[in-house]
């Protein structure tokens, strides 16, 4: 059987509108589960972790959480490094002020905070559009940024630089030096799947569909019963909560220790918006995809190049830069709408394929 | 006499033979002295009309007349500098846009207004937003009442979609569709409220004949079908006179007539606004 919709006939709207309407797609989210529960924990180690498995799931987290608000809501945000630095800071305090909190609860907790940053900065989006809805935001990165770096109190008056304190989950070390790789990569990746699905969710509903018809047409769907200030601060809190748990886990889990001018700056920002125009606005998928191309696409490189070709690993980082800069051009010009939409049009094709009309 | 005469007005536009099974009750909504400005520029001046619950009630006049932003003032897009709306036993300065769509007005436009990334059942499911209440809590789980939620008001979508004829289109983005087609999704989402009241603004602009008769048909089937009132505004004098059963024209902001469309078609300030009056 080919992998297409074609023959696999629905007989409800319940199967019409199932997440995954192709049969292939079930048993490739399996495959692809089953590796990064069963599979992966096992044969993890350091610079798996570090350097390759982290990275791509908090960049994945954060994607989707940015791809909610500019992909779907159609608000364009440059604060990302600053809300992923509310979400780090947050943590940081919530944890040491409260030092028997569950690391869960504290970083959960702390995409709260972050959402109501980041309803608070979304307020112009009622007033201001686009480019200039991206300047706005663009003050909320350097705000933020200033804020942590001046105020001592966010961190506890000692050092600039915030170090995560060693928590355990379920007798497992999952933050601080002495974590192990596995119980870190699974920590992330509970995360990470379970709110996917409540994307998945939220995207494909009504709330999804408010925020996409403010994107398109925002007064045919003021005149629908939508409300555009509600909707799109909805959007601005649901994002501003992903980025701000992403950030929590780059501090708590991936980096272990930050520096708000360092890890969160405005390049942050701009990583994460190329990542979902390259991967697909609008689409959950295109988050991830577009999250691996920015945080994997590195790593091959310097793979292929220094390890491979035995270049000296200065060359290979400029001719990595080249190369990356380049194949975001190429990508961009062969398919605008990004990796998720060449899927898409992959599907369409397989449709009819072998016989195309 | 085969010809049921239960129009109220009287005289009904349908050719003779056939039936006219509608019951046209009192007035649903109507407007008083609406003004409407917009700078030093006067939209609307001193409008009054109503329309009857069931009734297909046209606004016609030639190009900035204010026909258009009638509609805005009706759904409160626009809001106006004095008059009063009245609507749903009670009265406005201003109508509000959620308190429009949560009583049951809908609309379409004269530039479609369709959401384009979004597929024509998403299109449709969006008309539906004032009719799923789940919160957000059950958005984010999906499964259980919001799923029910969900599958019930696309049951009902997809009986305006039998309706219009548009089910090979489901999934389509609605930026792909041919114009012909777009006018009839966003027709579609209109009708997916369940209004009580539909505005429909040039409804038939751009459209050949045939579909200009296929939505003729559509706008007379919802009309008779679900008994909704109809507020059309359209150029094309024919459909007009065919389908209306009362007509108010405007002439640079002021109301010039009202009344059947053969009545209309006899006014002598009609035919000048259109024809134009030689002046010597």
């Amino acid at each position: 059987m080919l992998y297409r919709e074609t023959g696999q006939f629905k007989r409800n709207y319940a199967a019409d509108q199932q997440l995954f309407p192709i049969f292939q797609d079930k048993i490739l989210l399996g495959v692809i589960l089953t590796v990064a529960l069963a599979v992966i924990p096992f044969v993890i180690n350091d610079y798996w972790s570090k350097a390759i498995l982290l990275p791509f799931m908090v960049y994945s987290f954060i994607a989707l959480g940015l791809n909610i608000l500019v992909g779907y809501c159609g608000q364009i945000s440059l604060g990302t490094g600053g809300f992923m630095a509310v979400g780090a800071y947050s943590s940081y305090k919530l944890c040491t002020a409260f030092p028997e909190m569950n690391l869960v609860f504290v970083i959960l907790l702390s995409g709260g905070c972050t959402a109501a940053v980041g309803v608070l900065f979304g307020l112009p989006s009622l007033r201001i559009k686009g480019f200039y809805l991206a300047v706005a935001t663009l003050a909320a990165q350097f705000f933020l940024i200033w804020m942590f770096n001046k105020v001592p109190w966010f961190y506890n008056y000692e050092m600039s630089q915030i170090t995560a304190p060693p928590r355990e989950m379920f007798g497992f070390l999952v933050s601080g030096p002495q974590a192990s790789p596995t119980a870190q990569y699974l920590f992330v990746l509970g995360f990470l799947i379970v709110f996917t699905w409540i994307a998945l969710n939220l995207v494909r509903g009504r709330i999804g569909r408010s925020w996409m018809s403010i994107r398109d047409m925002d007064i045919a769907a003021e005149l629908l019963g939508i409300k555009p200030l509600k909707t799109k601060l909805s959007a601005f809190a649901v994002s501003s909560f992903y980025i701000g748990i992403g950030g929590a886990l780059i501090f708590h889990i991936w980096l272990g220790t930050v520096e708000a001018t360092e890890a969160f700056d405005i390049l942050q920002s701009f990583f994460v918006l190329f990542a979902i125009i390259i991967g697909g606005l609008g689409s959950v998928l295109g988050a991830y995809l577009g999250a691996a191309f920015m945080a994997l696409m590195p790593v091959g490189l310097k793979v292929v190049l220094v390890d491979g070709a035995g270049m000296a690993v200065d060359t290979a980082k400029h001719i990595e830069i080249m190369l990356v800069g380049s194949l975001i051009i190429f990508f961009l010009i062969k398919e605008p709408h990004g990796l998720a939409r060449m899927w898409q049009i992959t599907k369409e094709k397989l449709r009819l394929w072998p016989f195309p009309y | 006499m085969a010809e049921a005469q239960t129009l109220e007005s009287g005289e009904s536009a349908a050719p003779s033979g056939y039936a006219d099974t509608r019951t046209i009750g009192g007035p649903i909504l109507s407007v008083e002295n609406i003004v409407v400005k917009f700078g030093g520029v006067t939209a609307i001046n001193d409008v009054s009309f109503d329309v009857r619950e069931g009734e297909i009630r046209a606004i016609i006049g030639p190009n900035g007349a204010g026909k258009s932003s009638m509609l805005n003032v009706l759904n409160g897009f626009y809001k106006p500098r004095s008059g009063k709306i009245n609507f749903a036993g009670q009265s406005f300065p201003a109508m509000d846009p959620y308190f429009a769509a949560s009583n049951g007005i809908a609309r379409t436009f004269q530039n479609i207004a369709l959401f384009r990334g979004m597929s024509t059942l998403d299109n449709l499911m969006t008309g539906r937003m004032l009719k799923m209440k789940r919160n957000f809590f059950w958005q984010c789980l999906y499964f259980g009442p919001a799923q029910k939620e969900e599958l019930e008001n696309r049951a009902h979508v997809e009986r305006v979609i039998d309706f219009l004829e548009i089910a090979a289109l489901r999934r389509t983005p609605v930026g792909r569709l041919p114009y012909g087609l777009q006018k009839r999704v966003e027709l579609g989402r209109a009708l997916a409220m369940d209004p009580k009241i539909l505005l429909l603004d040039e409804p038939m602009a751009g459209m050949n004949v045939e579909e200009k008769e296929d939505m003729s048909r559509f706008i007379i089937d919802v009309n008779e079908e679900f008994g909704t009132t109809v507020i059309l505004i359209e150029h094309d004098m024919g459909v007009v006179m065919d389908l209306s059963d009362r007509v108010v024209v405007l002439d640079y902001g002021s109301k010039i007539a009202d009344g059947t469309p053969d009545e209309v078609r006899a006014n002598q300030d009609v035919i000048d606004a259109y024809l134009g009056v030689s002046h010597d």
